[in-house]
Protein backbone atom coordinates (compact mmCIF):
# COMPACT_ATOMS: atom_id res chain seq x y z
CA UNK A 1 0.00 0.00 0.00
CA UNK A 2 1.39 3.41 -0.99
CA UNK A 3 1.49 6.28 1.59
CA UNK A 4 -1.40 7.96 -0.27
CA UNK A 5 -3.47 4.79 -0.14
CA UNK A 6 -2.66 4.32 3.53
CA UNK A 7 -3.78 7.89 4.25
CA UNK A 8 -7.02 7.32 2.35
CA UNK A 9 -7.48 3.98 4.17
CA UNK A 10 -7.17 5.63 7.59
CA UNK A 11 -9.41 8.52 6.60
CA UNK A 12 -12.18 6.18 5.45
CA UNK A 13 -11.77 4.02 8.54
CA UNK A 14 -12.01 7.10 10.75
CA UNK A 15 -15.15 8.46 9.07
CA UNK A 16 -16.79 5.03 9.26
CA UNK A 17 -15.94 4.76 12.95
CA UNK A 18 -17.55 8.14 13.62
CA UNK A 19 -20.71 7.11 11.78
CA UNK A 20 -20.89 3.73 13.60
CA UNK A 21 -20.30 5.50 16.93
CA UNK A 22 -23.09 7.96 16.14
CA UNK A 23 -25.49 5.16 15.19
CA UNK A 24 -24.71 3.21 18.38
CA UNK A 25 -25.25 6.32 20.50
CA UNK A 26 -28.54 6.97 18.67
CA UNK A 27 -29.74 3.44 19.44
CA UNK A 28 -28.75 3.78 23.12
CA UNK A 29 -30.88 6.95 23.35
CA UNK A 30 -33.69 5.33 21.32
CA UNK A 31 -33.87 2.22 23.52
CA UNK A 32 -33.85 4.40 26.63
CA UNK A 33 -36.77 6.41 25.18
CA UNK A 34 -38.61 3.20 24.14
CA UNK A 35 -38.23 1.82 27.66
CA UNK A 36 -39.64 5.00 29.22
CA UNK A 37 -42.52 5.06 26.69
CA UNK A 38 -43.40 1.41 27.28
CA UNK A 39 -43.28 1.76 31.08
CA UNK A 40 -46.44 3.85 30.74
CA UNK A 41 -48.33 1.02 28.95
CA UNK B 1 -21.92 -15.24 -8.75
CA UNK B 2 -18.60 -13.57 -9.30
CA UNK B 3 -16.89 -10.73 -7.52
CA UNK B 4 -17.12 -7.51 -9.53
CA UNK B 5 -13.75 -5.96 -8.74
CA UNK B 6 -11.07 -6.35 -6.13
CA UNK B 7 -11.74 -4.00 -3.25
CA UNK B 8 -8.80 -3.02 -1.07
CA UNK B 9 -9.94 0.22 0.58
CA UNK B 10 -12.77 0.06 3.13
CA UNK B 11 -16.05 1.23 1.60
CA UNK B 12 -17.23 4.72 2.53
CA UNK B 13 -20.28 5.09 4.76
CA UNK B 14 -22.00 6.98 1.90
CA UNK B 15 -21.86 3.83 -0.19
CA UNK B 16 -23.53 1.85 2.58
CA UNK B 17 -26.22 4.53 2.66
CA UNK B 18 -26.60 4.28 -1.14
CA UNK B 19 -27.17 0.51 -0.77
CA UNK B 20 -30.43 1.23 1.06
CA UNK B 21 -31.91 2.94 -2.06
CA UNK B 22 -32.78 6.22 -0.26
CA UNK B 23 -35.00 7.49 -3.09
CA UNK B 24 -37.25 4.45 -2.96
CA UNK B 25 -37.31 4.81 0.81
CA UNK B 26 -39.11 8.19 0.64
CA UNK B 27 -42.25 6.43 -0.64
CA UNK B 28 -41.79 3.63 1.91
CA UNK B 29 -41.57 6.16 4.76
CA UNK B 30 -44.46 8.26 3.45
CA UNK B 31 -46.88 5.34 3.05
CA UNK B 32 -45.72 3.86 6.37
CA UNK B 33 -46.44 7.16 8.15
CA UNK B 34 -49.83 7.40 6.43
CA UNK B 35 -50.76 3.87 7.52
CA UNK B 36 -49.72 4.71 11.06
CA UNK B 37 -51.60 8.04 11.16
CA UNK B 38 -54.75 6.73 9.48
CA UNK B 39 -55.09 3.78 11.86
CA UNK B 40 -57.65 4.09 14.66
CA UNK B 41 -55.94 4.39 18.04
CA UNK B 42 -52.97 6.07 19.60
CA UNK B 43 -49.29 5.30 19.64
CA UNK B 44 -46.71 7.08 21.79
CA UNK B 45 -44.68 9.44 19.54
CA UNK B 46 -41.43 7.66 20.44
CA UNK B 47 -42.95 4.31 19.50
CA UNK B 48 -44.46 5.76 16.32
CA UNK B 49 -41.02 7.10 15.36
CA UNK B 50 -39.49 3.70 16.14
CA UNK B 51 -42.09 1.90 14.00
CA UNK B 52 -41.33 4.13 10.99
CA UNK B 53 -37.60 3.80 11.59
CA UNK B 54 -37.91 0.00 11.63
CA UNK B 55 -39.98 0.01 8.41
CA UNK B 56 -37.30 2.21 6.77
CA UNK B 57 -34.43 0.07 8.10
CA UNK B 58 -36.14 -3.11 6.94
CA UNK B 59 -36.65 -1.64 3.47
CA UNK B 60 -33.00 -0.53 3.46
CA UNK B 61 -31.84 -3.99 4.48
CA UNK B 62 -33.92 -5.64 1.76
CA UNK B 63 -32.56 -3.13 -0.81
CA UNK B 64 -28.97 -3.91 0.24
CA UNK B 65 -29.63 -7.65 -0.13
CA UNK B 66 -31.21 -6.97 -3.53
CA UNK B 67 -28.06 -5.13 -4.68
CA UNK B 68 -25.82 -7.84 -3.23
CA UNK B 69 -27.62 -10.50 -5.27
CA UNK B 70 -27.95 -8.44 -8.45
CA UNK B 71 -24.45 -6.94 -8.54
CA UNK B 72 -23.59 -8.74 -11.78
CA UNK B 73 -26.86 -7.68 -13.44
CA UNK B 74 -26.40 -4.09 -12.24
CA UNK B 75 -22.94 -4.02 -13.80
CA UNK B 76 -24.50 -4.78 -17.18
CA UNK B 77 -27.03 -1.93 -17.11
CA UNK B 78 -26.24 1.74 -17.66
CA UNK B 79 -28.71 2.98 -15.00
CA UNK B 80 -27.23 0.79 -12.25
CA UNK B 81 -23.59 0.40 -13.31
CA UNK B 82 -22.41 3.10 -10.90
CA UNK B 83 -23.96 1.58 -7.78
CA UNK B 84 -21.44 0.79 -5.00
CA UNK B 85 -21.01 -2.91 -5.92
CA UNK B 86 -20.74 -2.75 -9.73
CA UNK B 87 -18.74 0.47 -9.29
CA UNK B 88 -16.16 -1.57 -7.37
CA UNK B 89 -16.37 0.62 -4.26
CA UNK B 90 -17.48 -2.12 -1.90
CA UNK B 91 -16.88 -5.81 -1.25
CA UNK B 92 -19.84 -7.99 -2.07
CA UNK B 93 -19.82 -9.75 1.31
CA UNK B 94 -19.96 -6.37 3.07
CA UNK B 95 -23.18 -5.51 1.23
CA UNK B 96 -24.67 -8.89 2.18
CA UNK B 97 -23.68 -8.57 5.85
CA UNK B 98 -24.94 -4.98 5.98
CA UNK B 99 -28.28 -6.07 4.50
CA UNK B 100 -28.64 -8.92 7.01
CA UNK B 101 -27.66 -6.63 9.91
CA UNK B 102 -30.22 -3.97 8.96
CA UNK B 103 -32.94 -6.56 8.41
CA UNK B 104 -32.37 -8.36 11.72
CA UNK B 105 -31.98 -5.10 13.67
CA UNK B 106 -35.21 -3.69 12.21
CA UNK B 107 -37.26 -6.82 13.00
CA UNK B 108 -35.87 -7.23 16.55
CA UNK B 109 -36.34 -3.53 17.36
CA UNK B 110 -39.89 -3.61 15.96
CA UNK B 111 -40.67 -6.69 18.05
CA UNK B 112 -39.30 -5.25 21.28
CA UNK B 113 -40.70 -1.74 20.87
CA UNK B 114 -44.00 -2.27 19.06
CA UNK B 115 -45.05 -5.91 18.99
CA UNK B 116 -44.21 -9.22 17.41
CA UNK B 117 -47.09 -9.20 14.90
CA UNK B 118 -45.77 -6.02 13.24
CA UNK B 119 -42.25 -7.48 13.49
CA UNK B 120 -43.34 -10.74 11.85
CA UNK B 121 -44.98 -8.89 8.95
CA UNK B 122 -41.86 -6.74 8.58
CA UNK B 123 -39.77 -9.93 8.43
CA UNK B 124 -42.13 -11.37 5.80
CA UNK B 125 -41.83 -8.16 3.73
CA UNK B 126 -38.02 -8.34 3.80
CA UNK B 127 -37.95 -12.03 2.81
CA UNK B 128 -40.60 -11.34 0.16
CA UNK B 129 -38.49 -8.63 -1.50
CA UNK B 130 -35.02 -10.09 -1.03
CA UNK B 131 -35.79 -13.76 -1.67
CA UNK B 132 -39.20 -14.30 -3.33
CA UNK B 133 -38.88 -11.30 -5.66
CA UNK B 134 -35.15 -10.69 -6.18
CA UNK B 135 -33.74 -14.19 -6.10
CA UNK B 136 -36.65 -16.34 -7.18
CA UNK B 137 -39.23 -14.67 -9.44
CA UNK B 138 -37.66 -11.53 -10.97
CA UNK B 139 -35.40 -13.46 -13.35
CA UNK B 140 -38.12 -16.02 -14.15
CA UNK B 141 -41.38 -14.30 -15.02
CA UNK B 142 -42.57 -11.14 -16.80
CA UNK B 143 -45.04 -10.82 -13.92
CA UNK B 144 -42.04 -9.75 -11.79
CA UNK B 145 -43.30 -6.18 -11.43
CA UNK B 146 -46.70 -7.41 -10.21
CA UNK B 147 -44.93 -9.58 -7.62
CA UNK B 148 -42.45 -6.81 -6.74
CA UNK B 149 -45.39 -4.49 -6.14
CA UNK B 150 -46.25 -6.63 -3.14
CA UNK B 151 -42.96 -5.69 -1.49
CA UNK B 152 -43.69 -1.97 -1.84
CA UNK B 153 -47.20 -2.51 -0.49
CA UNK B 154 -46.16 -3.63 2.99
CA UNK B 155 -45.24 -0.28 4.69
CA UNK B 156 -48.79 1.12 5.23
CA UNK B 157 -49.92 -2.35 6.37
CA UNK B 158 -47.13 -2.51 8.95
CA UNK B 159 -47.70 1.13 10.00
CA UNK B 160 -51.38 0.42 10.59
CA UNK B 161 -50.75 -2.84 12.50
CA UNK B 162 -48.14 -1.09 14.66
CA UNK B 163 -51.02 1.01 16.04
CA UNK B 164 -53.87 -1.50 16.17
CA UNK B 165 -51.94 -4.73 16.82
CA UNK B 166 -54.27 -6.72 14.56
CA UNK B 167 -54.79 -7.51 10.88
CA UNK B 168 -58.14 -6.15 9.70
CA UNK B 169 -59.67 -5.35 6.30
CA UNK B 170 -58.42 -1.76 6.19
CA UNK B 171 -54.64 -2.40 6.26
CA UNK B 172 -55.12 -5.23 3.75
CA UNK B 173 -56.91 -2.79 1.43
CA UNK B 174 -54.05 -0.29 1.77
CA UNK B 175 -51.73 -3.13 0.77
CA UNK B 176 -53.96 -3.92 -2.21
CA UNK B 177 -53.98 -0.29 -3.41
CA UNK B 178 -50.18 -0.18 -3.76
CA UNK B 179 -50.11 -3.74 -5.13
CA UNK B 180 -52.46 -2.87 -8.02
CA UNK B 181 -50.95 0.60 -8.52
CA UNK B 182 -47.39 -0.67 -9.11
CA UNK B 183 -47.79 -2.42 -12.50
CA UNK B 184 -49.37 0.52 -14.40
CA UNK B 185 -46.93 2.91 -12.69
CA UNK B 186 -43.86 0.90 -13.63
CA UNK B 187 -44.98 -0.22 -17.09
CA UNK B 188 -45.82 3.38 -18.08
CA UNK B 189 -42.18 4.18 -17.26
CA UNK B 190 -40.93 1.05 -19.04
CA UNK B 191 -42.70 2.14 -22.23
CA UNK B 192 -40.77 5.40 -22.56
CA UNK B 193 -37.45 4.54 -20.90
CA UNK B 194 -35.29 2.18 -22.86
CA UNK B 195 -33.97 -0.15 -20.19
CA UNK B 196 -31.20 -2.69 -20.44
CA UNK B 197 -33.18 -5.41 -18.68
CA UNK B 198 -33.40 -7.51 -21.85
CA UNK B 199 -29.61 -7.31 -22.20
CA UNK B 200 -29.07 -8.89 -18.77
CA UNK B 201 -31.83 -11.47 -19.20
CA UNK B 202 -34.56 -10.04 -16.95
CA UNK B 203 -37.96 -10.79 -18.57
CA UNK B 204 -39.74 -7.42 -18.46
CA UNK B 205 -43.32 -7.30 -19.73
CA UNK B 206 -42.82 -4.92 -22.73
CA UNK B 207 -39.97 -7.13 -23.96
CA UNK B 208 -41.56 -10.54 -23.37
CA UNK B 209 -45.23 -9.94 -24.19
CA UNK B 210 -44.74 -6.87 -26.37
CA UNK B 211 -45.79 -3.26 -26.10
CA UNK B 212 -49.39 -3.84 -27.12
CA UNK B 213 -50.12 -6.37 -24.38
CA UNK B 214 -48.37 -4.16 -21.80
CA UNK B 215 -50.54 -1.19 -22.80
CA UNK B 216 -53.74 -3.23 -22.42
CA UNK B 217 -52.60 -4.53 -19.04
CA UNK B 218 -51.93 -0.96 -17.85
CA UNK B 219 -55.60 -0.14 -18.51
CA UNK B 220 -56.69 -3.40 -16.87
CA UNK B 221 -54.87 -2.57 -13.64
CA UNK B 222 -56.08 1.05 -13.73
CA UNK B 223 -59.68 -0.24 -13.95
CA UNK B 224 -59.09 -2.69 -11.09
CA UNK B 225 -57.71 0.15 -9.00
CA UNK B 226 -61.03 2.06 -9.02
CA UNK B 227 -63.05 -0.33 -6.79
CA UNK B 228 -60.00 -1.16 -4.67
CA UNK B 229 -59.12 2.49 -4.01
CA UNK B 230 -62.67 3.39 -2.95
CA UNK B 231 -63.30 0.22 -0.94
CA UNK B 232 -61.93 1.69 2.34
CA UNK B 233 -64.84 4.15 2.06
CA UNK B 234 -67.34 1.48 0.99
CA UNK B 235 -66.60 -0.69 4.03
CA UNK B 236 -66.91 2.33 6.32
CA UNK B 237 -63.23 2.59 7.17
CA UNK B 238 -62.99 6.19 5.95
CA UNK B 239 -65.28 9.12 5.34
CA UNK B 240 -66.47 10.85 2.19
CA UNK B 241 -63.41 13.12 1.95
CA UNK B 242 -61.30 10.09 1.14
CA UNK B 243 -64.02 8.21 -0.76
CA UNK B 244 -64.99 10.95 -3.22
CA UNK B 245 -61.35 12.04 -3.73
CA UNK B 246 -60.25 8.43 -4.30
CA UNK B 247 -63.02 7.97 -6.86
CA UNK B 248 -62.05 11.15 -8.76
CA UNK B 249 -58.34 10.35 -8.63
CA UNK B 250 -58.89 6.76 -9.79
CA UNK B 251 -61.17 7.83 -12.65
CA UNK B 252 -58.48 10.32 -13.74
CA UNK B 253 -55.99 7.44 -13.63
CA UNK B 254 -58.28 5.40 -15.92
CA UNK B 255 -58.83 8.41 -18.22
CA UNK B 256 -55.06 8.86 -18.59
CA UNK B 257 -54.57 5.10 -19.16
CA UNK B 258 -57.03 4.95 -22.08
CA UNK B 259 -54.85 6.87 -24.59
CA UNK B 260 -51.85 4.81 -23.46
CA UNK B 261 -53.77 1.54 -23.94
CA UNK B 262 -55.05 2.19 -27.46
CA UNK B 263 -52.08 3.72 -29.23
CA UNK B 264 -48.88 2.47 -30.74
CA UNK B 265 -45.56 4.24 -30.53
CA UNK B 266 -44.12 5.35 -33.85
CA UNK B 267 -40.58 6.32 -34.83
CA UNK B 268 -39.50 9.47 -32.99
CA UNK B 269 -42.58 9.34 -30.72
CA UNK B 270 -42.45 11.78 -27.80
CA UNK B 271 -44.48 9.32 -25.67
CA UNK B 272 -46.45 12.15 -24.07
CA UNK B 273 -49.45 10.03 -22.87
CA UNK B 274 -47.09 7.53 -21.19
CA UNK B 275 -45.07 10.29 -19.52
CA UNK B 276 -48.27 11.98 -18.38
CA UNK B 277 -49.61 8.73 -16.90
CA UNK B 278 -46.34 8.01 -15.10
CA UNK B 279 -46.19 11.52 -13.59
CA UNK B 280 -49.83 11.29 -12.51
CA UNK B 281 -49.33 7.84 -10.97
CA UNK B 282 -46.84 9.31 -8.48
CA UNK B 283 -49.18 12.20 -7.61
CA UNK B 284 -52.03 9.69 -7.34
CA UNK B 285 -50.40 7.58 -4.66
CA UNK B 286 -49.13 10.51 -2.59
CA UNK B 287 -52.54 12.22 -2.82
CA UNK B 288 -54.49 9.07 -1.98
CA UNK B 289 -52.52 8.30 1.16
CA UNK B 290 -52.37 11.98 2.15
CA UNK B 291 -56.16 12.14 1.86
CA UNK B 292 -56.52 9.01 3.96
CA UNK B 293 -54.74 10.80 6.81
CA UNK B 294 -56.63 14.05 6.19
CA UNK B 295 -59.91 12.12 6.34
CA UNK B 296 -58.92 10.57 9.67
CA UNK B 297 -57.90 13.96 11.10
CA UNK B 298 -61.22 15.44 9.93
CA UNK B 299 -63.08 12.62 11.67
CA UNK B 300 -61.14 13.12 14.92
CA UNK B 301 -61.68 16.87 14.86
CA UNK B 302 -65.40 16.42 14.08
CA UNK B 303 -65.19 18.84 11.19
CA UNK B 304 -68.68 19.47 9.81
CA UNK B 305 -68.21 17.63 6.53
CA UNK B 306 -70.89 15.40 5.04
CA UNK B 307 -70.34 11.66 5.30
CA UNK B 308 -67.29 11.83 7.55
CA UNK B 309 -67.07 8.89 9.93
CA UNK B 310 -66.26 9.57 13.55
Amino acid sequence: MTPEEEKEFKQRQKSRNWVIGGILLFFVVLFYAITIARMGD
Amino acid sequence: MTSITKQTLPAEWRDFFALTKPRVMTLVIFTGICGLLAAPGNLHPVLAFTAILCIALGAGGAAALNQWWEADLDAGMKRTAKRPLPGGRMRREDARDFGILLSVASVVTMGLAIGWLAAAILAVSIVYYAVVYTIWLKPRTPQNIVIGGGAGAFPPLIGWIAVTGEVTAMPVLLFAIIFFWTPPHFWALALFVQSDYAKVGIPMMPVVRGERSTRRQILGYALLLVPIAISPWLIGGTGAIYGVSALLLSLTFVALSIPVAFREAVEGDRMTPEKRLFAFSIIYLFALFGLLVFDRVAAYQHWPLPGVTS
